[in-house]
């Protein structure tokens, strides 16, 4: 390692993030490979049908057909498209989803970016998702694809307000905008993580999380029996796979937020002999699974949402429940009773 | 010249000239998304003056919501650039006057005199344990609370007189009841009729 250091000179930190980055992203990637296909089996055995069982043992190899088969296809610009917004698209589309990963902690010390405003760089960053679609949309020069861009747009910026305020009630109780304080303040087994005393918050924000990344039952930008396929009808090849990839990692991201801010993170179910024994990376990635699993799970079970109920849940049930969930904790933090909300 | 300077260089270099084709471009969607690059270079200049929470809520607050909205409405516009250019000339002695108004404003406020670094240092570099974050919330909720509240009421205010102003309520427009929609009965929606199960003898060969 000083070998290393001395080699690199004054740009050791610079190889030293981009380490990091390719240490991050890489397994990332193969967690959506990995995911596509989780979705098909799961759902699949839902479904009282087997799923992909063809390439590789048990279909095992599929994601990676998929991937070929995806890289040799030809983007197909269409005429009167904006060429260059139509492929910058995906790249805004998918470069939040990864950037956001720069601040997420797996364990105590091991963490890209440990800053110390890591919640507000996180609402920041996804809040710039939305660009991706609005521009793919509009550069296509299709209706269908317009049309899907505007309602995934409105939807998605209507669902992050409540997702901001459920992220305040984790500020209030974790008096820490930094993500790693505030797993640390979750510390014991599952009744001190946050969903307890911000019961209502962390269902506002599994459910905002579904719709913030056009995920069934909220996936109106889809609608395949409306509007075709929604803003990414006119992409082919690759440039649909970068979208593909950027809703995936979305879900992984949504699912890791989740278990960092309601879940404890690493801390384990139980603080207790044989559970804490083993090591906090595996719990973060079990809680990891847990949500990403609900996600499919809801994909299989509920029928889609009608536009104007979306537009309500979002504006006239979940905004109000966290408003008054924020004054709620805010009350109880005044009294002797402070020790409920940590 | 050190690293920071370079930075500071590279983010201004970018806001200028997306600065400059917000009004040159002639494409409003584009004109949109440089305002967007534009806010986006000035909150990287911000972190480099150590004040993330600024540069954060900009990028918050004016890319990821306002220029949404902006981008939104300019998307759906057909906006017809010569329409716009007919009236260019006999407005163009008032907007002369106010753009040298501005220059001469701006130059007395950033001239070297008010505004060099003997009048206004560099800031000294924080300790490890500083958090921009929780210095303003102090500030804001103690010394400063009655303007920062004021503010906010002001806010609402034009908010609720916003929604009042561009409310309207049209006879002919239909809603639908959650409520009732999820109350409702199968018997309200379905009847079942109950037919004899008998085959019309025609069809039979």
């Amino acid at each position: 390692m000083a070998y290393l250091q001395s080699l690199s000179g004054m740009y050791w930190p610079l190889v030293w993030s981009l380490a990091g980055i390719i240490a991050i992203v890489l397994p990332l990637m193969i967690g959506v490979a990995y995911l596509t296909y989780a979705e098909r089996k799961v759902i699949g055995y839902m479904q009282v049908r087997i799923g992909p069982n063809r390439v590789g043992y048990k279909g095992l190899l599929q994601p990676i057909a998929d991937a070929v088969k995806l890289l040799m296809k030809e983007i197909v610009i269409p005429t009167g498209a904006n060429k260059f917004l139509f492929v910058l698209a995906p790249v805004l589309t998918i470069a939040p989803a990864l950037a956001a990963w720069a601040v997420i902690p797996f364990s105590p010390q091991l963490v890209l970016a440990n800053v110390d405003a890591g919640l507000l760089y996180i609402m920041a960053i996804t809040s710039m998702g939305v660009y991706g679609v609005i521009i793919a949309g509009w550069a296509s020069n299709s209706k269908y694809a317009f049309l899907g861009s505007l309602r995934s747009a409105a939807q998605i910026v209507s669902y992050e307000i409540a997702m901001g305020f459920a992220l305040v009630g984790v500020l209030m109780a974790s008096h820490s905008l930094n993500l790693v304080d505030i797993v640390n303040g979750q510390h014991g087994g599952i009744f001190n993580w946050y969903w307890l005393p911000l019961f209502p918050m962390f269902v506002v924000y599994l459910i905002a999380g579904v719709a913030e990344t056009n995920r069934a039952p909220f996936d109106v930008a889809e609608g395949e029996s409306e509007i075709v396929a929604g803003f990414h009808v006119e992409y082919s090849g690759m440039a649909f796979a970068v979208f593909f990839l950027a809703e995936y990692a979305n879900m992984i991201l949504i699912s890791a937020l989740t278990a960092i801010m309601f879940l404890g993170g690493w801390n384990p179910l139980f603080d207790v002999a044989p559970l804490n024994w083993i090591p906090g990376f595996v719990w973060l990635m079990l809680k990891i699974g847990f949500v990403l699993f609900l996600f499919l799970w809801f994909r299989a079970t509920f029928p889609r949402y009608r536009y104007d109920q979306i537009m309500r849940l979002g504006w006239k049930v979940f905004i109000p429940v966290t408003l008054v969930w924020v004054v709620v904790v805010g009350a109880v933090m005044q009294t002797p009773l402070a020790f409920l909300v940590h | 010249m050190d690293f920071l300077t370079g930075v500071f260089y590279f983010f201004s270099a970018i806001l200028l000239f997306s600065g400059f084709r917000v009004i040159t471009t002639r494409n409003p969607v584009h004109a949109a998304l440089f305002l967007v690059l534009a806010f986006f270079s000035a909150s990287g200049i911000w972190l480099t003056l150590e004040a993330e929470f600024l540069a954060i809520s900009l990028v918050l607050v004016y890319v990821g919501a306002v220029m949404v909205l902006f981008l939104f409405v300019v998307m759906m516009l057909d906006i017809n650039i010569d329409r716009l250019r007919e009236g260019f000339w006999s407005y163009m002695p008032l907007a002369s006057f106010v753009a040298t108004m501005l220059v001469i404003e701006m130059s007395i406020v950033v001239g070297s005199r008010s505004f060099g670094l003997n009048v206004v240092p560099a800031p000294v570099p924080h300790p490890a344990g500083y958090s921009n974050t929780r210095e303003l919330g102090r500030l804001l909720y103690t010394d400063y609370v009655y303007p920062f509240e004021l503010a906010a009421v002001i806010l609402l205010v034009a908010i609720v007189a916003a929604i009042a102003l561009t409310m309207r309520r049209r006879k002919n427009t239909r809603y639908q009841n959650p409520a009732q929609q999820v109350k409702v009965k199968r018997n309200q929606r379905v009847r079942l009729v109950s037919m004899p199960a008998d085959q019309p003898s025609s069809t039979k060969s």
